[in-house]
């Protein structure tokens, strides 16, 4: 078996695409079911996914993050690296800046405006506010407000995938089509009101 | 068959399923929990998929099934191994017939434990096979060929992960179903009965089947040997031992090295003594990369001087953190490359913690309230407590539990207190976890008429591993407290909802102030149960 891993070498050069996203929020904000949704996709695309998620007693209200890895080659580390995210996915702000060091120096921070205050030290939302903004490439969606203008409050994830769905590698027909079926159990009017979250979430961005 | 993306646990329960697994069992417990429910969710006719009372049931549930010849899954997290242990060790002294396999997930790190024990230490300890998967994929085909090596070798097999692998989902190819092991009609019973003129037969076949299981490891492609120099040792930096998914963090850093390091990788234990010696002969350093506790490098090094001064580095000597899991920046730094950092965070901001805590509502919460508002008058009293969401307790606001130790100790912990003296002790434990571990001690308590209080939180679920049915239904709980001969005037039931604080105060206060032993079982339904049952209610409809 000398030396013989044919299935972890890589491609030459520019052929590899790699893209890793660190998602992130307060458990019970549906942070994984962002993180299926874009999972799902890139599988169907034919890309190489691993998905790190946590489960247990974190969830529990405290802060809760799922690594994504999508590669057209094989991924080793289920775990992504410091300094190497393409996009940090936040569904609270305060969340965001945790995982700062996560975030490549291009990548794309992209957070929820409203603030989830469960812990009595919270700080000044327009402090953190203003700390994602001072960092160049940004976005901060309003998104439990876009999911509320169109009757839809829970939909606030699908919001934020929306706005991602700018920067994956993804096609966005890809994403909608998981959608429908993430969500098709529970009938056309779910179905319905998620697809127009993610929508308001792409115009968004 | 096509690809599936799974978690690892979920690839670990495929692989038994389709390795011909008969029965599978198993006590919910991060980060092991998904493996058993992926075969009730997905596979609902065959096999038997169960939750038991506690991991020992489990493993000698699985020991019976294995007796009459058919193939045994049991899984738990690293603890419950310790609660398993008696049938654990005891099991590789016998003739094992259908294969047993014990899936164990360590929990590096202690996302949701208490210690961070490694499995590995036990599968040495009872001298059995152990098979230590590095992605899905592997999850899948060690669990499935874990079943053949255990029928092949008569010994049972662990499979350890851990929680990055247990909890992370990727692309597993799997192959045909094998077919389950028929029932045997006559069973042989020897080698099963462990008196100790047998026993000591057993045991002396155990240690002869150590060469053989040593034999297996050495050609295993699991323990794979690649880019063995050739030159001299002192040319190459080190060389580098990896084992579990420590393998990932060693080629995920492979592009900045540059180049490939002489590299063992260890996926089946007893470890491979020529492997690493083979290893060992073409380099002056070796950096072991291990999830866990230290156990190949504390292995390697010994106690006297290494021969040819190699060196051993990893985490006995701070090369990688002693506590806390692998991450891939850790063994970048370990290998000694530049760290990376990505965007700095203004270390004036302030970041604050956010802890898990006991959801909104949670009648966990009420009832502590009540506690609270007691403890005022009776500041003297001692609170143990006990494994479950209702631990979340300990904290502030609330900082009710005193003691968090182990599955059942609050009982056994507050009878200890009571008979060092102390007047008002108060066990607070979850109803599973009362079933589990804390009826023995409460026949203690009985035995010796101790003056405690048991509060048992009854929520109908087991809530901190995601909502498994505890296993006798709420309602059982009085009449078996009765039967095990606490006074029925001092098993009491309440609501545990804030709009019965005052009459719940009344009753707690009462019943911790009776000398004798009390059990106040405080019902209600589990939130995040309620919300489940409701969304699959609406799904049905």
């Amino acid at each position: 078996m000398l030396g013989n891993r044919p299935q972890e070498k890589e491609p030459e050069g520019e052929s590899r695409m790699k893209y890793d996203i660190l998602l992130c929020g307060v458990g019970g904000q549906g942070v994984l079911s962002i993180a299926a949704v874009i999972a799902q996709a890139a599988v169907m695309e034919g890309l190489q996914v691993k998905q790190s998620e946590v489960h247990g007693m974190a969830q529990r209200g405290g802060a809760v993050q799922a690594h994504l890895r999508i590669s057209s080659t094989s991924i080793h580390s289920d775990l992504i690296p410091k300094g190497s995210a393409s996009l940090l996915l936040s569904m609270e702000p305060l969340e965001s800046l945790r995982y700062l060091p996560y975030l490549s120096n291009d990548g794309v921070l992209l957070s929820a405006r409203e603030p989830v205050v469960n812990i009595p030290n919270y700080p000044d939302i327009d402090s953190v506010l203003t700390v994602i903004q001072r960092y160049p490439r940004h976005l901060i969606i309003p998104a439990l407000e876009i999911a509320r203008k169109i009757g839809s409050p829970r939909s606030s994830n699908m919001v934020l995938v929306g706005a991602a769905s700018k920067f994956l590698p993804l096609s966005p027909e890809t994403l909608k089509k998981v959608i429908e079926g993430l969500f098709h159990q529970k009938g056309d009017g779910v179905v319905q009101s998620n697809l127009s979250a993610f929508e308001a979430g792409r115009r968004e961005s | 068959m096509e690809t599936m993306a799974l978690l690892g646990d979920e690839a670990a329960a495929l692989g038994a399923v389709h390795g011909g697994v008969s029965v599978a069992y198993g006590y919910p417990g991060t980060p092991s929990t998904e493996i058993i429910e992926y075969i009730q969710r997905f596979h609902p006719q065959r096999p038997l998929a169960v939750w038991c009372t506690n991991e020992k049931t489990a493993y000698e549930e699985a020991l019976g099934a294995s007796y009459v010849g058919r193939r045994a899954l049991v899984t738990m997290k690293h603890v419950g191994l310790n609660v398993a242990a008696d049938p654990f060790i005891n099991s590789a002294l016998l003739n094992i017939r259908g294969g047993l396999v014990v899936v164990v997930a360590d929990d590096p790190g202690m996302h949701s434990s208490q210690n961070e024990q490694d499995s590995r230490f036990y599968a040495d300890f009872a001298k059995i096979l152990c098979l230590e998967p590095s992605n899905q994929q592997e999850a899948y085909d060690m669990t499935r060929e874990a079943f053949d090596l255990s029928e092949r070798f008569q010994i049972p097999v662990m499979v350890r992960i851990t929680t990055r692998l247990a909890h992370s989902r990727s692309g597993v190819n799997p192959s045909p179903p094998r077919h389950e092991n028929p029932l045997l009609s006559q069973v042989d019973p020897s080698g099963w009965a462990l008196l100790p003129a047998f026993a000591r037969k057993q045991y002396a076949q155990l240690l002869s089947k150590q060469k053989d299981l040593l034999t297996f490891t050495e050609q295993s492609p699991y323990n794979q040997l690649s880019f063995l120099g050739k030159g001299d040792p002192s040319s190459i930096p080190f060389g580098v031992i990896t084992a579990g998914i420590g393998k990932n963090y060693y080629l995920e850093n492979l592009d900045s090295l540059g180049k490939e390091l002489p590299h063992l990788h260890i996926g089946a234990y007893p470890l491979p003594v020529e492997k690493i010696r083979k290893l060992a002969a073409s380099v002056t350093r070796i950096l072991v990369i291990e999830e866990g506790m230290p156990f190949i490098e504390t292995c390697l090094r010994g106690v006297l001087p290494l021969p040819h001064g190699i060196q051993i580095s990893g985490k006995l000597d701070q090369t990688l953190p002693l506590a806390g899991e692998l991450e891939p920046d850790l063994v970048r730094k370990a290998l000694g490359l530049q760290s990376r950092e990505g965007v700095p965070l203004s270390s004036s901001f302030p970041l604050p913690p956010r802890p898990p805590q006991l959801c909104q509502g949670c009648p966990h919460g009420d009832t502590y309230a009540s506690i609270k508002n007691i403890l005022k008058e009776l500041p003297e009293a001692v609170i143990t407590s006990d494994i479950g969401c209702y631990a979340l307790g300990a904290v502030p606001p609330l900082a009710i539990p005193e003691t968090i130790v182990c599955m059942g100790a609050s009982v056994s912990m507050a009878v200890g207190a009571a008979e060092a003296g102390k007047k008002h002790t108060v066990a607070v434990i979850g109803d599973s976890t009362f079933l589990h571990s804390g009826i023995t001690p409460l026949i203690d308590a009985v035995a010796r008429n101790v003056p405690i209080t048991v509060v048992i939180l009854d929520n109908g679920t087991v809530a901190m591993t995601g909502g498994q049915e505890t296993i006798l239904p709420t309602g059982n709980l009085p009449a078996l407290v009765q039967g095990l001969g606490v006074d029925p005037a001092h098993v009491i039931t309440i609501e545990a909802h804030r709009r019965h604080e005052k009459e719940n105060i009344e009753i707690l206060k009462r019943e911790i102030q009776y000398p004798g032993v009390s059990v106040v079982i405080a019902v209600r339904e589990c939130l995040e149960t309620a919300r489940k049952k409701k969304s699959q209610k609406e799904r049905v409809e």
